[in-house]
């Protein structure tokens, strides 16, 4: 049963009336209202600058934050491949219920279905609107949209520009937020960190920040206060995040009150560039789009010392196409990593490590070439020509990742295919939020990639993109005003307010005493080896013994950090070590809370494999009648949380097998 | 695994915007070509953390190329020697053993150092605010197909937009001009009928801005081009340039 400590406010009605309903009858805050009503927004990528400029254009008073230089940085800026949405401009057979059915499935059954179906339903709007925003997406002779297919669909839903999807949109996103601030309505913040969560009588009313250029902590009041603060793959320290992603916001928050939903659920990204040396400071992502036109193989005898291009086709494996016919090599992430690392676990791996695997263009080139050919009416073209068209359009779709392959590896993956192994990509869990974005301290939300809601445990390639924006123009404006219109008579409360000068005095204290521990080690010291216990025991698999040995030598990483950690400098000035010392302090407290959590889930779903709990053929194995729940941990001090569950009704979809054979 | 490279590197430190800043010189060993040079930066600044010395500051995040945020001024170029690479993406093996390396900051009036490597570039997100957007409400939009867009347009629009305000042609260029940034957003949205109703007052808000913050003149010397990591063409500032003078017609 659902703990009584927490309520979905999932609407009434039938699941496709639901959001119609509840936006027709949700309470509004009249515009004179709005004025006086002040919304902080933590962070501006896709989530934050959408619902700020958004909230500033109905008139709310907004300030946002983000710890980068400008807005215009924030991690969405990465995102490579693209954005779902369920247009059926390609008339395939897209609708809103299939891209709901695909999302929940591709999620293993372990999200809210009335949130992904309001995802689905509004998901053509983003289109429009960033169409109308003068994002320029990939576009066919006609003039009009083109898509292409992400894995875990049958469809091509996902709209593009080149590898650059996510700058796009943010850079969408970010002009509209810009415009704002130029028109005054909102307040840009950046270089700032949010370090606390200010809370009065129960309710969120504010933040304290750090300036990151003088070192200053700030207050700052809000009706309502908005995490946008992205998500915590960086927890492995090796990841495909930016270097800057982290959980202080969400966890400083947890420790006010919110709860935190499923921690342990990470998608581990099949398509990445493997790791090179013990330098590696970050890893790099070859989206997922490539699969559409990459195959995925090793060769099937062990230590194969040939060249790939000396490998003949019978001597090839591809797993993916072999194990899977159905979706071939477009499985969903979390079945295509596990494929890999079994591959490469066997002994079949490739390259100097033998931890990575072929991802391979030839086949397609070819292909493509062919038809340009035809297009161009080229007769009897040679082979050479038809390759050096196929290597054209190949460049048009996917140049930039092509480029950025060769600068990583200084290999050319036009010539000779990319080689490719699974790395920590995204977060699906996070904050957990009701219906209406909101976490269990009222006023504060969590949109984005920080909350946990649409993606179960498994998220499906270009969907984040999606969920982001969506959260952040087409829900948190309605959502928002059920709250808001409670608070008209709220005046704002001024920062000497003695919770404001407490939660200050707090942050003071942590600061202080991580500069004064000056010990021996570097933060990075600490967070490489936090990322070590992590990635080997809460990584692509997971089972009983390592869990609890890892969450033994992350209490004892943890103690170690606060004897031996050196941040030179001081605490008054622009300090690079410092801002991710604290990162990491609040790391090394989340990754046990994911141990936990994975301990806790006895099944396999999605992301979160339980080595105990598989199929013969070694696929998840999920157990609906004892986990079919959202865990929600509420924090009850040091090392101490208790679980709450939130069940999982599946009323409008089958809850099968997952299968892609 | 580390590698075989050893360097002499000249790096500018300053403590802050207000104080004088000078190079000073740091050898590096075991430098592997597979490192990122930023990659490099991490090893050094570990070493000057265990020394007791105070890390290099420096701006960087994605370390993919594409937030804009990594900005080093490397013997001399912005973003160092290759060509179409932001710093974070160029590796150790573009240099040869016992290399001499400089690196500076960004240096515009326009752009103040913070500390060591970091600059403030704040000056571009106000030229966006100026006016670098289309003006339209969520919700307002109508379906995306109904705005049909020749694929040469769509495309030369992306080119266009795929400047990630780094800085580095106003760090390329003798006068500290902004041209090839401001230029960029304008050609971007000049090129798409969304941009329209707007073209003729955007352009020149957004060159009035840039005069405000203090970027120097545009004296056509291409240095811009050379060094912008995104390969931003020079086409846009005559696009630009052709709407100004055409805003400017209108107006009067
Ligand atoms: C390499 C890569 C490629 C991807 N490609 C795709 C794709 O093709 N399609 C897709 O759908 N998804 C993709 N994703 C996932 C997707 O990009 C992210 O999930 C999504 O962009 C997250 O957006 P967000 O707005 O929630 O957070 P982010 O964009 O991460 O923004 C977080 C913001 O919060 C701010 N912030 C954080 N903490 C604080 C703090 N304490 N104080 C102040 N500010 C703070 C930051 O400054 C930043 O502005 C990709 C991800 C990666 C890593
Ligand atoms: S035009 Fe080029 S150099 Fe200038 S900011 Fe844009 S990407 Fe950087
Ligand atoms: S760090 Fe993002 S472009 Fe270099």
């Amino acid at each position: 049963m659902t703990s009584s400590k927490i309520d979905a406010k999932i609407p009434g009605g039938s699941l496709e009336d639901k959001w119609t309903t509840y936006r027709s009858t949700v309470h509004l805050v009249n515009p004179s209202n709005k004025r006086n009503l002040e919304v902080i927004v933590v962070g501006s990528g896709l989530a934050g600058a959408s619902a700020a400029s958004s909230l500033a254009e109905l008139g709310y008073k907004v300030k946002v934050f983000c710890f980068q230089d400008s807005p215009r940085r924030a991690h969405s800026i990465a995102a490579q491949g693209g954005i779902n949405a369920a247009k059926n401009y390609q008339n395939d057979g897209d609708s809103t219920y299939r891209l709901f059915y695909d999302t929940i499935k591709g999620g293993d059954y372990r999200a809210r279905e009335a949130n992904v179906y309001r995802l689905a339903e509004v998901s053509g709007n983003i289109i429009d609107q960033c169409v109308a925003q003068g994002v320029p997406f990939a576009r066919e002779y006609g003039g009009l949209l083109s898509n292409r297919s992400f894995g875990g669909t049958q469809v091509q839903r996902t709209f593009y520009a080149a590898g650059q999807t996510g700058q796009q949109l943010l850079l969408g996103a970010y002009s509209s937020l810009q415009r704002q601030v130029g028109m005054g309505t909102v307040k840009m913040y950046t270089r700032h960190e949010m370090l606390d969560v200010v809370t009065i009588d129960g309710k969120c009313r504010g933040i304290i920040a750090r300036d990151l250029v003088t070192g200053k902590l700030e207050r700052h009041f809000g009706h309502a206060v908005l995490l946008c603060s992205g998500g915590y793959g960086n927890v492995f320290y090796l990841s495909t995040n930016a270097m800057g992603s982290n959980v202080t916001a969400a966890w400083k928050a947890h420790k006010k009150g919110a709860f935190f939903g499923n921690p342990c659920f990470t998608q581990i990204h099949p398509t990445c560039i493997p790791v090179s040396g013990d330098h590696q400071s970050k890893l790099t992502l070859m989206s997922e789009s490539l699969r559409n036109d990459g195959r995925i193989w090793v060769p099937k005898k062990k230590d194969d010392p040939r060249k790939p291009a000396d490998i003949p086709e019978d001597e090839r494996d591809y797993y993916l196409e072999r194990r899977y016919p159905a979706f071939g090599n477009l499985v969903p992430r979390d079945v295509a990593s596990r494929a890999a690392k079994e591959r490469c676990d066997a002994g079949y791996g490739v390259g100097t490590s033998k931890m990575a695997v072929y991802l391979d263009f030839a086949f397609n080139t070819k292909r493509y070439g062919q038809v340009e050919a035809n297009k161009r009416n080229l007769h009897n073209p040679s082979e050479e020509e038809i390759i050096r068209l196929g290597k054209e359009v190949v460049k048009e779709k996917y140049g930039n990742l092509f480029d950025m392959y060769e600068q990583i590896t200084g290999e050319n993956p036009y010539e000779m295919p990319m080689r490719i192994y699974p790395a920590v990509h995204y977060t699906m869990g996070g904050l957990w939020v009701n219906y209406n974005l909101m976490t269990t301290v009222p006023g504060l939300y969590a949109l984005g990639e920080a909350n946990f809601s649409d993606h179960g445990a498994n998220r499906l390639g270009a969907s984040a993109l999606m969920q982001g924006l969506a959260d952040g123009y087409f829900v948190i404006p309605y959502t928002i005003g059920d709250y808001l219109s409670e608070e008209i008579r709220t005046k704002a409360i001024p920062t000497d307010h003695e919770a404001f000068v407490e939660a200050e005095a707090r942050v003071q204290e942590s600061i202080d005493k991580l500069m004064n521990i000056r010990g021996t080690k570097s933060v990075d010291h600490f967070h490489k080896k936090l990322g070590k216990i992590m990635w080997d025991k809460c990584g692509m698999a997971r089972n009983v013994e390592g869990l609890k040995s890892a969450i033994e030598e992350i209490r004892e990483l943890r103690a170690e950090f606060w004897k031996d950690v050196r941040i030179p400098g001081t605490a008054n000035e622009f300090n690079p070590e410092l801002e991710k010392a604290g990162r990491v302090a609040d790391f090394l407290e989340l990754g046990e809370l994911m141990c936990k959590d994975a301990l806790e889930r006895n099944e396999s779903c999605g992301g979160h494999f339980r080595e105990e709990y598989q199929t013969e053929e070694g696929e998840a194995l999920r157990d609906d009648e004892n986990y079919a729940y959202v865990a929600a941990w509420e924090y009850m001090g040091d090392s101490k949380y208790e679980l709450h569950k939130e069940d999982l009704k599946f009323e409008n979809i089958k809850i099968a097998q997952r299968s892609y054979k | 695994m580390s590698g075989n490279m050893n360097l002499t590197l000249k790096v500018w430190r300053q403590k802050n915007k207000d104080s004088k800043g000078l190079l000073e010189t740091y050898n590096v060993k075991n430098i592997s070509p597979d490192m990122s040079f930023l990659e490099m930066f991490d090893v050094l600044n570990e070493e000057l953390i265990t020394k007791g010395e105070e890390p290099i500051a420096f701006d960087h995040d994605c370390r993919e190329g594409i937030c804009g945020m990594c900005s080093m001024y490397i013997n001399g170029r912005p973003h160092g020697p290759k060509r179409g690479v932001t710093t974070c993406q160029l590796h150790m093996r573009s240099f040869k053993d016992g290399d001499t390396i400089v690196v500076e900051p960004w240096r515009a009036t326009a752009f103040p150092v913070i500390k060591d490597l970091s600059v403030d570039r704040s000056a571009f997100d106000r030229i966006i605010a100026s006016g670098g957007f289309v003006s339209v409400n969520t919700g307002n939009a109508r379906d995306a197909n109904n705005i049909p867009i020749p694929k040469d347009d769509a495309d030369t629009a992306f080119d266009a937009a795929a400047c990630i305000g780094c800085g580095a042609c106003v760090a390329a260029c003798k006068n500290a001009s902004a041209m090839l940034f401001v230029s960029a957003k304008v050609s971007q949205l000049a090129l798409l009928p969304q941009g329209q109703p707007e073209r003729y007052m955007r352009v020149q808000s957004m060159v009035g801005q840039m005069d405000e913050e203090g970027f120097g003149n545009c004296t056509n010397t291409g240095a811009c081009e050379a060094e912008c990591p995104k390969g931003i063409s020079l086409s846009n500032i005559a696009r630009m340039n052709r709407d100004y003078i055409a805003a400017g017609l209108g107006s009067e």
